[in-house]
């Protein structure tokens, strides 16, 4: 860990390349000289307190302690899926299922085949990567769904006239919906190593792993991301379709 | 038999305590002012909507209380303007079979399509590359291809040329005598000339018109 350098001094002084997007919003006027404060300050806040109750978790090293931090992780993320779903009848629990099925499936693997332990250390970060890559998806998913319904609006009521159910009337749709939810985790798999170094792989190269075996980590995430993404949006999409009917099977969208 | 009664039907501000009544093999011609609620009323005999407040009994059964997909395969509406989906003609054919979880035959569906004048190779044909009256026809075939017992025409030969006309005409004369009930609404003023029961919705309701006026 000697290469981890980064003491408040010099965070103070990274400070100022907070102020060149401040300079430029102004110079431009964006007005996004306050947003870019308030996010800044969240981001100390929301890091500062993860930061210490990490460092707590990490010492007490309890595994209930350890789930009980998963299933906060996927709270979250299934409160920020469900919150970018156009479809004022969505259900936040349809999002949970989704978010908890996908995330303890693809953690459930990793643990089992032996990739990661049941670790707070390992555990932890990994859950949240899967559960926020999969918050994406799931709400990538939601928005393509609620604009299929309205921009075709018209061929589900032909479906339906015709005496199709549910799942007949939407199932082109639905696989459109999935498609949009899995799309950037696909396209940003393809381009690993050449555009960009992920998150994960850097880390471990800047804490001073070979990147021979850094890259065996990155390959994992890459699996463990496109299970998480597919199963989020397959999931998230065959709960949600059904919030555009009413049970006399009429479409809720004018 | 009576196949369809509708007993004081209201919807919001459309249709006010309208009823009416259609016995099988009936051919029941709607006409009425454009926004008086004809598209409104076929919509609520397929259960596709649902009245303010009112009944609709098919075959003597609240719609209400039937599953209103086997409703919908037996009451079927046909839209005003219809739009097909998927890429090609075979697509929309299919998906009837498909919803009854069926295989089509190639020769059925080749059948249905000279049945409107449409020749066979129209089945890989595009939908894109369809003329409106060629679309129309597809429509029409598509939701008749299991010979449903009530059958809502909306104003289904609207702008069409005079053989797209011809063709849907034949097609549904056809039906007919093969014991297809017709609920229709049209503008077009030899079908109003021929009809054999003709229904004027206005203000809401319906009232009959004298068929020498
Ligand atoms: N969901 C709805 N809510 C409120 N008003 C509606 C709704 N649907 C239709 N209307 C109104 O009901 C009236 C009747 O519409 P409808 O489509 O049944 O008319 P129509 O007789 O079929 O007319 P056209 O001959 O032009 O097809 C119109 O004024 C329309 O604006
Ligand atoms: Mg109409």
């Amino acid at each position: 860990m000697k290469n981890l350098a980064v003491s408040n001094w010099s965070l103070v002084l990274a400070f100022a390349l907070v102020l060149v997007a401040v300079i430029v919003s102004t110079k431009e006027k964006l007005g996004l000289s306050k947003d870019i404060f308030i996010a800044v300050g969240r981001a100390i806040i929301q890091l500062i307190v993860v930061g210490f109750i990490l460092k707590a978790i990490f010492k007490v090293n309890n595994v209930w302690l350890t789930i009980a931090m998963t299933m906060v992780i996927i709270f979250n993320a299934s409160w920020n899926a469900s919150k970018r779903d156009p479809n004022p009848r969505r259900h936040f629990w349809q999002s949970v299922v989704a978010e908890a099925i996908g995330t303890y499936l693809t953690l459930g693997t990793l643990i089992a085949s032996g990739t990661i332990k049941l670790t707070p250390v390992q555990v932890i970060p990994i859950t949240g990567m899967i559960a926020g890559n999969e918050m994406v998806a799931v709400g990538l998913c939601y928005k393509a769904l609620y604009e299929g319904f309205h921009d075709q609006r018209q061929q589900v009521l032909e479906k339906l006239a015709l005496g199709a159910n549910r799942q007949q009337a939407s199932h082109s749709l639905m696989r459109r919906a999935i498609k949009t939810g899995m799309q950037p985790t696909i396209d940003s798999i393809k381009t690993v190593g050449l555009v960009n170094l992920p998150g994960m792989m850097s880390g471990l190269i800047f804490a001073g792993v070979d990147p021979v075996y850094a890259i065996r980590y990155q390959i994992m995430v890459s699996f463990m991301l496109l299970s998480a993404s597919s199963l989020g949006a397959v999931i998230a999409c065959y709960l949600s379709y059904r919030n555009y009917f009413n049970d006399r099977l009429q479409l809720l969208v004018d | 038999m009576m196949l369809i009664k509708v007993e004081q039907l209201s919807y919001l501000q459309v249709l006010h305590d309208l009823s009416m009544q259609v016995e099988e093999g009936d051919w029941v011609t709607i006409i009425g002012k454009s926004g008086s609620g004809k598209s409104t009323l076929l919509k609520l005999i397929a259960g596709l909507i649902s009245p303010t407040s009112g009944h609709i009994y098919y075959q003597g059964q609240d719609i209400t209380d039937l599953d209103p997909i086997k409703l919908r395969q037996s009451v079927s509406y046909c839209y005003q303007q219809p739009v097909l989906f998927g890429e090609t003609v075979a697509d929309n054919l299919n998906f009837p079979f498909k919803i009854r979880h069926q295989q089509p035959q190639h020769d059925q569906l080749v059948a249905s399509l000279q049945s409107v004048q449409l020749p066979a190779e129209f089945l890989t044909k595009k939908i894109t590359e369809l003329s409106g009256g060629e679309k129309q026809r597809v429509a029409m075939i598509r939701n008749l291809l299991f010979h449903p017992k009530v059958v809502l025409l909306d104003e289904v030969t609207a702008g069409l040329d005079e053989e797209s006309k011809q063709a849907v005409h034949q097609f549904l004369v056809k039906a007919h005598q093969n014991g297809t009930t017709f609920i229709q609404v049209t503008h077009e003023i030899d079908e109003i000339a021929n009809a054999e029961q003709k229904l004027v919705l206005e203000n809401g309701g319906l009232h009959h018109e004298e068929l020498s006026r």
